[in-house]
C-alpha cells in the first residue's frame, strides 16, 4: 500500500496523479468519506419531518447551485433565468410522469436533458452578447418560459398545476421525506463528483479560459460560442435536474414558484458560496434556504406576538432587505464566499495546535 | 524527480518531420475605414525559415499577424496554409491546423499558474470526450497525466522549474513572454508566429529568448515568422526579411541585403531628401 497523506506543512506532490485528485490528501478523503457516512446513518434518522424537510430542499437546491456555478462562475456568463430552467425541469418530469406515464427513475435524467436543451435554445444569444447584455438576454429567457407555462394550458395546466404519481425505483416506492433524502443526496454527491470531474478536465479548464480571457482561449484552439452553448447546457442540466426532484418531491407543482425572484436566489447563493466553487455552491445552498426559513419563523413570531403592530410595519419586505444586505457584505468583505471562509478556517487548523 | 536534460518529446525529429509549413500570402489588403493597414502584401514562408517582419511603429506588423491568425479578417487577398485556403477559417480552427502564436501584449490568464496556462494550450491535444471526462475514466486520468509530462518537459526546456506554480499576474514582464512562449510551445504549432518577444526584456533575458530560439529553430527545424524591432537580433538570427512601411511592403531578403538596401534605412532614419 502506498504511503498516506496527511497534511503536511506544506503540500509536496511528488507524482503527476496527485496534482489532479478532488481531494489533496488522504486525510481529506478520509473526512469526506466519514461526512458521508454520518450524513446517510445519522441526519435522516434522528431529525424531524420539519428539519428533514429542509435539508431535503438544501439538497435539491445544491444541485441547481452547483450548475450555476458552472456557467457564471466558471464560465461567466451571468444568467437570470436559472430559476424558469428549475421550472421546465420540474414540468417536463410532471409531465412526463403523468401523461407519458415514465417511471421516476427514466423521468428524472430525461428531464434534466430536456431543460439542457432548452437552456443551450436560450444561451444563443451569447454568440453576440456579453456581460450586461446577456444577463439582459437571459432575463427575457426567464420571462419567455413563465408564460409559456403558464399560458400553454394543453401541456403545463396553467396555473392549475400538475400533481404527480408516486416515485418508485425497482419497484420500491420513494415516499416521505426519510426516502427522498437518500434519493436527493445520492443524485447530489453524484452530481458534485461529475461537476468535479468536469472542471479537472479540459472542458473546465476551457470554462475558466473563456471567462478569463475569451480572446486568449480562441488563441488555445477552443470554440468559444460552442463551449459558452456547452456551458448553458450542462448549468440547465443541473437545473432540469434539480427541478424534476423537485417535483416528485413535493408532490404537486405550479408555475409560481420559478420566477425571477428565484432566479436572483440562485445567483445570490453562488457569490455568497464563492463563485468558482463547488463546494460553495453548497455552502450558498443551505445559507439562503436556511436564512429563508429563519425569516419566515421570525416574521411569523414577530406577528403573532404582536410586536410591529405598534410599529405600523411591515415585515414582507424584511426577506429582500436581509438577502440584499448579506449579498452586499459579502461582496464587500469576503468576495470569494463562504468557501473562502471554510478554507480560512480549515487551514488554521491544518498546523494545529502549532499554527501561529 | 527526474531532472530533464535534452530535447521535449513533442520536437522529437519524427513529429517535427511531419511539421510542413508552407504558408503563402498573396495580395493581401487591409483598412480600417481608411487607414490603410496593408495593401497588397505577399509573402511566403518555407518550412524551416525563421522568417521576420519589421518595419516602423504602425507599418502594419501586428495587423498582418492577426489576419494571418484569423483575428482580423482582410478586405482582399487569400492566405494559404500547406496549399489550403485560410483566409476565413475561424481562429480556433487555425490552431487546430497548426499555426500557434504570441502576442504582443501578452494574452495570458494572469489569475491561473504558469502550468494551468500552459495546460491550456493542450485544450486540442486531449483525446476524450464529454462522457469519460464527467466521469473522469481511468483514460481521461492518463491522458491528463501525458500532457502534464510533456508540459514538464517544455518547462524544464525554457528554464521556468521555479515558476511553475506561481501566478502569471504577479511574474515580471519578461518572464511573462517567456511563459507565453512556453504556451505557444504546447499548441505543437507547424509554424510559430512570434510578435515582439524580446519587448521589454532586460539584456540576460533577451539572451535567453534568442538562445531558445535558435535552439528551435536551426536545432529542431521550428518554423517561425517573428515580428521584433531590435534589430541586432533580427539580422543575427533570420533567414529572411520582409519590411513593412505604412502597410507597404519595402523590401524583401536575406538579412545582408536588408541592411544595405537604401530604402530601408531611409525609412527607418526617415526620409532625408524632404529636410
Ligand atoms: N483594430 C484596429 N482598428 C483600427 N485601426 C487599427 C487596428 N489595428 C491596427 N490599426 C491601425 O493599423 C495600422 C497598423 O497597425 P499595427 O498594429 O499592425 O502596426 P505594427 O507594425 O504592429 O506597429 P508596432 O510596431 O507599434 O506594434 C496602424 O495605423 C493602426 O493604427
Ligand atoms: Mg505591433
Amino acid at each position: 500500500m502506498r504511503k498516506l497523506w496527511f497534511h503536511p506543512c506544506g503540500n509536496f506532490s511528488n507524482r503527476y496523479e496527485q496534482e489532479i485528485t478532488i481531494f489533496e490528501t488522504d486525510f481529506g478523503r478520509a473526512a469526506a468519506l466519514l461526512g458521508m457516512v454520518v450524513l446517510f446513518t445519522l441526519v435522516p434518522f434522528m431529525t424531524g419531518p420539519y428539519v428533514l424537510y429542509v435539508i431535503n430542499i438544501i439538497g435539491i437546491t445544491s444541485i441547481a447551485a452547483i450548475g450555476l456555478n458552472i456557467l457564471v462562475g466558471f464560465t461567466g456568463q451571468i444568467s437570470l433565468g436559472h430559476g424558469a430552467f428549475v421550472g421546465v425541469g420540474a414540468y417536463a418530469a410532471a409531465i412526463m410522469a403523468t401523461s407519458l406515464s415514465f417511471p421516476f427513475w427514466i423521468a428524472v435524467p430525461v428531464a434534466g436533458l430536456v431543460t439542457a436543451l432548452v437552456g443551450m435554445v436560450f444561451g444563443m444569444p451569447s454568440v453576440r452578447l456579453k456581460g450586461l447584455y446577456l444577463t439582459i438576454a437571459t432575463l427575457a429567457g426567464q420571462f419567455i418560459i413563465e408564460y409559456i407555462l403558464v399560458h400553454w394550458e394543453s401541456l403545463t395546466r396553467g396555473t392549475m398545476g400538475i400533481i404527480l404519481p408516486s416515485a418508485s425505483i425497482l419497484g420500491i416506492t420513494i415516499e416521505g421525506d426519510r426516502s427522498f433524502f437518500f434519493v436527493i443526496f445520492i443524485s447530489l454527491i453524484a452530481m458534485t463528483y461529475i461537476a468535479s470531474n468536469i472542471m479537472r478536465t479540459r472542458y473546465g479548464r476551457a470554462f475558466i479560459a473563456i471567462r478569463d480571457n475569451d480572446r486568449a482561449a480562441e488563441g488555445m484552439g477552443i470554440p468559444i460560442f460552442r463551449y459558452k452553448l456547452l456551458a448553458f447546457g450542462v448549468s440547465s442540466f443541473y437545473a432540469g435536474v434539480a427541478g424534476a426532484l423537485l417535483a416528485f418531491y413535493l408532490i404537486s407543482i405550479s408555475t409560481e414558484p420559478f420566477n425571477l425572484g428565484l432566479s436572483v436566489e440562485y445567483l445570490a447563493m453562488v457569490i455568497i458560496g464563492g463563485m468558482g466553487n463547488i463546494a460553495g455552491s453548497v455552502f450558498g445552498a443551505t445559507f439562503i434556504t436556511v436564512l429563508n426559513e429563519v425569516l419566515r419563523w421570525l416574521t411569523d413570531f414577530l406577528m403573532n406576538a404582536g410586536i410591529l403592530e405598534g410599529f405600523q410595519l411591515n415585515v414582507a419586505p424584511l426577506r429582500e432587505l436581509v438577502f440584499g444586505a448579506a449579498i452586499v457584505l459579502f461582496i464587500l468583505f469576503e468576495p470569494r464566499g463562504l468557501a473562502e471562509v471554510w478554507r480560512i478556517i480549515r487551514s488554521s487548523f491544518r498546523l494545529w495546535p502549532f499554527s501561529y | 524527480m527526474k531532472a530533464y536534460r535534452g530535447r521535449p518529446s513533442i520536437f522529437s525529429d519524427e513529429l517535427q518531420k511531419e511539421k510542413a509549413a508552407e504558408l503563402e500570402v498573396v495580395n493581401l489588403t487591409l483598412n480600417f475605414g481608411g487607414v490603410m493597414a496593408l495593401s497588397n502584401i505577399n509573402m511566403s514562408v518555407k518550412t524551416g525559415e525563421l522568417f521576420a517582419v519589421i518595419g516602423p511603429n504602425g507599418a502594419g506588423k501586428t495587423s498582418l499577424l492577426n489576419c494571418i491568425t484569423g483575428y482580423y479578417r482582410p478586405q482582399k487577398g487569400k492566405i494559404y496554409f500547406n496549399g489550403e485556403d485560410i483566409t476565413n477559417v475561424a481562429t480556433h480552427d487555425l490552431i487546430k491546423c497548426g499555426i500557434g502564436r504570441t502576442f504582443q501584449n501578452i494574452e495570458l490568464f494572469p489569475g491561473m499558474t504558469v502550468l494551468s496556462n500552459m495546460l491550456l494550450a493542450r485544450h486540442i491535444h486531449c483525446r476524450y470526450g464529454f462522457g469519460p471526462a464527467a466521469l473522469f475514466a481511468p483514460s481521461v486520468k492518463n491522458e491528463e497525466v501525458r500532457h502534464r509530462r510533456i508540459l514538464e518537459e517544455l518547462i524544464d526546456f525554457l528554464e521556468i522549474q521555479p515558476i511553475r506554480n506561481q501566478l502569471v499576474g504577479s511574474l515580471p514582464y519578461g518572464l511573462r513572454k517567456r511563459v507565453e512562449l512556453g504556451r505557444a510551445l504546447a499548441l505543437e504549432p507547424k509554424i510559430l508566429i512570434l510578435d515582439e518577444p524580446f519587448a521589454g526584456m532586460t539584456l540576460e533575458e533577451k539572451e535567453d529568448m534568442v538562445r531558445f530560439l535558435i535552439e528551435l529553430n536551426e536545432g529542431w527545424g521550428q518554423t517561425m515568422v517573428l515580428v521584433e524591432h531590435d534589430m541586432s537580433i533580427v539580422m543575427a538570427i533570420s533567414k529572411r526579411i520582409m519590411v513593412l512601411n505604412f502597410g507597404e511592403k519595402l523590401a524583401e531578403g536575406n538579412p545582408e541585403e536588408i541592411q544595405n538596401d537604401p530604402e530601408v534605412t531611409r525609412a527607418y532614419l526617415g526620409d532625408d531628401t524632404t529636410l
